[in-house]
């Protein structure tokens, strides 16, 4: 088990959606992979925006909590663009910590599917640590 | 609108109310949605699939015809905690329409619907409207060809 997923193993819900670690040339990133069940849209199909919302906002924290906090940072806002269709793929998604202050953390993650390059949503956040 | 979402249906979302421009879903209580398991605290990310759904019913509900809609964009700001074990509810109200842009604003409370623990704000396409570049639905099926799916 890597580190990060033992952080992963902590929070219900990241085990509910069923996320996974994975790593490439540039770094950590988080797995979503598809299934029937995040579905929003029937007709495209398409996943839950929700579903994008939170995998983001889990991807930001999972990479918090990563740096060794003592408790799990608290949400106080999340933004979130849907810059494409999020179609039944995997999707992938990676944070990057802006500023990592001593209350404050600000937190921005882009995710996609088949293609780095256009990405299918992207988010920023800060959270109270 | 509930019952066919997948999603909606795996975290037993319900509809409390709908139109003529607002929408107020529920989601029961579960463990396995837990955030912070140190406070029993329900993950944020849940918050904003009630909320992105309830303001997807609320625009839906300001339709005259019915169009496809796509989320554009949604902040959620967490004003306290969910309160542990207790049933979420989200309520959305679609204050303007331009025909291709809706706008929203939303709020979730557990106890109280005037001591809401999460406020937001959201802009949805409307694809009809799109005058020269064919329907949302369309662009969406052009760029995911059926060879992909």
């Amino acid at each position: 088990m890597t580190p990060m997923d033992e952080v992963i193993a902590q929070i219900p819900y990241a085990v509910f959606l069923g996320v996974r670690a994975e790593c490439d040339e540039t770094g950590g990133l988080l797995l979503l992979p598809f299934r029937d069940e995040i579905v929003g849209n029937v007709n495209l199909p398409a996943v839950h925006g929700g579903v994008v919302g939170a995998f983001l906002e889990l991807t930001a924290l999972l990479q918090l909590m990563e740096q060794g906090l003592e408790r799990v940072p608290r949400p106080i806002n999340f933004n979130i663009d849907f810059l494409r269709s999020v179609g039944p793929h995997d999707t992938r998604g990676r944070a990057e910590i802006v500023k990592h202050g001593r209350r404050i953390a600000n937190v921005r993650v882009l995710a996609w599917q088949d293609d780095p390059t256009r990405p299918v949503a992207a988010g920023i956040g800060n959270f109270l640590l | 609108m509930m019952g066919h979402v997948p999603h909606c249906r795996l975290l037993g979302m319900k509809l409390v109310e709908a139109g003529p421009c607002t929408g107020t879903v529920s989601l029961p209580w579960q463990e396995r949605l837990v955030g912070d398991p140190s406070r029993g605290v329900v993950f944020g990310g849940v918050i904003t699939t009630l909320l992105d759904h309830a303001c997807g019913l609320s625009v839906m509900c300001s339709l005259k015809e019915a169009v496809g809609i796509a989320t554009l964009d949604l902040r959620i700001d967490y004003l306290r905690a969910a309160v542990p074990g207790a049933e979420l509810f989200a309520r959305a109200e679609c204050y303007k329409s331009t025909g291709s842009v809706a706008f929203v604003r939303g709020t979730a409370w557990d106890a109280d619907p005037d001591d809401p623990f999460a406020t937001s704000l959201a802009t949805f396409m409307l694809g009809a409207h799109t005058a020269g570049h064919g329907s949302l639905r369309a662009a969406v099926e052009r760029e995911e060809p059926e060879g992909e799916q």
